[in-house]
């Protein structure tokens, strides 16, 4: 009888879900209500769950609750350390989600609200969760080692360098993107300024209090902080209203960029102590706040979607980015359907915590379907606002006109009707002097959580307040994975150059500390820079090239994990990881053939060379043609690494399917788990 | 129906519980009593300085998601 009505109750759950995503996909010209994407996503999620992981856990991966993992065998009380998974969940959870899933589906919304949507679903269920679940097992299998490891011991030494340098490369383009993003939300806004700056003393503040006031008592001081950065966003406005305060707080994009440059070198080089860590905590405090209350704050209030479903932009001529729906709709949602960078996470901290195997399915392919639910509430926040003034928003001056009236009246041409006094009267409310050309994703996401938010709490009067909360959220987010992206990749090279003098590998020695410092934030202040003063807005041309990046690392990840499943003797189920590898090799090489060779100038960096190369030539002319060519050449040798990585893990395929070649698995031996000996 | 009530009130617990739990090592409170523990000593600015900087490094590589 229970197998009945469990049988029945899964049917249902498949019946409201086919009906949800019936809804989503064929409705057409007339708005539909957010709660479709909610039902929708939630029976996906659940039937991916429930049988999709399921299945992979009983007849690929055989997990074993009575093998013993590295945090029991390993357990050191530091690294390894047996964890409650509920805790590993939440500790992985926070790790994996950083500003990628508000972002990417944000831009990718010009396309409509279906593409995201279907992408973001199926994506995470059959591609994304499977690649954290099944790299976080094989690492568990390997005593917790990375991803650049396993790609050594199973692909070879190619598999492992391409690994290295890919992250190495993502980094610094992820950095150089993310603070793009938060120039683009920070320019000529005094209040979001101000409040980012408050920031700084404040995280200050937090550390000499964790460190001599209260030790330890970290949830404590991230409240006291909470409610310092809230005082800081509602003084904010007296800020921009104050001319004085006013004119300081109002920077240019270029001056914006400096400082963020300054301020990353500073925390890679400052004691983490001092301002790393306790910025850490409150993003973390506020980041898992706030994305709890924007799900509250949309099923509460169960918004009408206001964008298509399809927008006449899936012919490749967008203005917040450039190219077709395939592939580009697939490179820029990245992390809220499938990322590389998931894959670090997974064969980084959290192997090392979990008690048991079985545990990894819910950790794994678990907290991937939270990450994805939080890109559905992006593309929710970006598609409630009416179209035209979503574009009037995401559309750089170089595309739409630097004049109101201009921009106006070329996205009314497009179809989405806008005009300067809504514009005028949006600003207004939010507390900006102006929307316009606001590009990189951030002020269209926070007008978006803003107006859920308004209607959810507070009316149309907080409207500014929201906003401004919404703008300090993804830009203390950004912040935080800019010092500690920078710190994580300054390790790395002094881990490389160590090899070559050994004093560089030493990670307290100064010489070696500011050298390397300079270095990566060198390195992502110029595509930084870059972005600053391409007339297109930047995030044309970085976003494409971070998603080309990510999702590269997510083919070398997908590699491994098919060549082990291969060694394991499962081939037949190889498909699980070998069709979403194939699917991101088509969409991943796709768009980077585009970037580098299309012939329209707006989507090949090449093509867009040529041009301005055949017109008047000015030192900011061969500035801009440099980069066009330098990101070409990165996209073509992150293309050719990981085409070697590929061709290697085939000709390991090959021969062990032919029986040519050995296929020794190199996990660690099987050990019994303590807790069923103790058992008896 | 104060059966329900008392299963009510344990569940309820048991979750706030967890919540509690999940807080605190994703903010690293769960980590520092552990080390305290460890390491036989009591809370001080000191304790909490060699806390801090025996998990700096682990910390400090630990990869951050986009």
């Amino acid at each position: 009888m229970n197998k009945t009505l469990r049988a029945l109750g899964w049917g249902m759950v498949g019946i409201v879900g086919a009906v949800a995503v019936g809804a989503i996909a064929l409705r057409r010209g007339e708005p539909i209500n957010a709660l479709w994407l909610v039902v929708a996503a939630t029976c996906c999620y659940a039937l991916g769950y429930r049988f999709y992981s399921k299945f992979i856990a009983v007849k690929i991966l055989a997990l074993d609750a009575l093998r013993a993992t590295p945090a029991e065998r390993l357990e050191n009380g530091r690294d390894f350390l047996v964890t409650n998974k509920w805790v590993v969940f939440g500790h992985h959870f926070a790790a994996i989600a950083g500003p990628g899933p508000l972002v990417g589906p944000v831009l990718a919304a010009q396309f409509g609200y279906l593409p995201g949507t279907m992408w973001v679903l199926a994506g995470a269920v059959f591609a994304g969760c499977v690649q954290d679940f099944v790299i976080l097992l094989f690492s568990v299998r390997r005593d917790g080692k990375s991803l650049t490891e396993m790609a050594k011991d199973e692909i070879g030494r190619v598999g492992g360098f391409v690994a290295y340098v890919a992250v190495i490369a993502i980094l610094i383009i992820l950095l150089g993107v993310a603070a793009l993003i938060v120039v683009n939300a920070l320019k000529a806004s005094p209040w979001g300024t101000f409040t980012i700056a408050m920031t700084m003393p404040i995280a200050l503040l937090m550390g000499v209090y964790l460190r001599r006031i209260r030790p330890g008592k970290v949830l404590e001081v991230s409240g006291l902080g909470f409610v310092l950065v809230l005082a800081a966003i509602w003084g904010g406005q007296y800020v921009s209203q104050n001319e004085v305060l006013a004119k300081i707080f109002t920077f240019s994009a270029p001056a914006l960029a400096i400082l963020i440059m300054v301020y990353g070198f500073a925390a890679s080089a400052l004691p983490v102590w001092l301002l790393l860590a306790p910025r850490d905590y409150l993003s973390t405090f506020v980041k898992l706040g706030t994305i709890a209350l924007l799900g509250v704050g949309i099923v509460a209030l169960h918004p009408m979607l206001h964008m298509p479903a399809l927008t006449r932009f899936v012919d490749g001529t967008g203005p917040v980015f450039a190219g077709k729906i395939f592939p580009f709709a697939f490179i820029t949602i990245a992390c809220g359907a499938i990322s590389g960078f998931h894959a670090l996470i997974s064969s980084g901290t959290t192997p090392k915590l979990i008690a048991r195997e079985t545990e990894t399915r819910m950790v794994g392919y678990g907290a991937m379907i939270a990450e994805s639910a939080v890109a559905v509430m992006a593309i929710i926040a970006a598609c409630v606002m009416q179209p035209g003034v979503y574009f009037a928003i995401n559309s750089p001056a170089g595309i739409v006109g630097q004049a109101p009236t201009t921009a106006a009246a070329t996205i009314s041409g497009w179809g989405f009707p806008v005009t300067t006094a809504d514009m005028q009267a949006l600003a207004h409310a939010v507390g900006e002097q102006t929307l316009y050309n606001r590009t990189g994703g951030a002020p269209a996401f926070a007008v978006g959580m803003a107006h859920i938010f308004s209607h959810s709490l507070g009316g149309e009067t907080l409207m500014a307040l929201w906003y401004h909360f919404a703008i300090m959220f993804e830009a203390l987010f950004i912040l935080t994975i800019l010092d500690a992206g920078t710190r994580v990749a300054r390790f790395m090279v002094q881990d490389a150059l160590g090899h070559v003098y050994k004093p560089w590998g030493r990670t307290s020695w100064y010489p070696s500390i500011l050298g390397t410092s300079a270095l990566i934030v060198g390195a992502w202040g110029y595509f930084l820079w870059q972005g600053v003063k391409d007339p297109l807005g930047g995030i044309n041309s970085l976003w494409p090239l971070f998603g080309i990046s990510n999702q590269l690392l997510a083919t070398v990840a997908l590699c491994v994990a098919t060549t082990i499943i291969i060694k394991l003797h499962r081939a037949k189920y190889a498909a699980v990881t070998l069709v979403p590898l194939a699917w991101l090799v088509a969409a991943t090489f796709t768009a980077s053939w585009h970037k580098m060779f299309d012939a329209n100038p707006r989507v090949g960096f090449l093509a867009q060379a040529r041009v301005l190369n055949a017109g008047p030539m000015t030192s900011s002319t061969a500035r801009v043609i440099f980069n066009n060519r330098l990101d070409a050449a990165v996209t073509g040798v992150l293309v050719v690494m990981v085409t070697l990585v590929l061709v290697e893990s085939a000709r390991q395929w090959m021969g062990i399917l032919r029986g040519t070649r050995e296929a020794p698995v190199k996990e660690s031996p099987f050990v019994k788990t303590r807790s069923v000996e103790e058992r008896g | 129906m104060k059966a329900l009530l008392k299963q009510v009130r344990r569940g309820a617990a048991g979750i706030f519980g967890a919540l509690s739990e999940v807080l605190k090592e994703v903010f690293d409170e769960a980590a520092y009593a552990r080390y305290l523990n460890r390491a036989g000593i009591a809370s001080s600015r000191e304790a909490y300085a060699a806390f801090r900087r025996e998990c700096e490094n682990g910390q400090a590589r630990r990869p951050r998601c986009c």
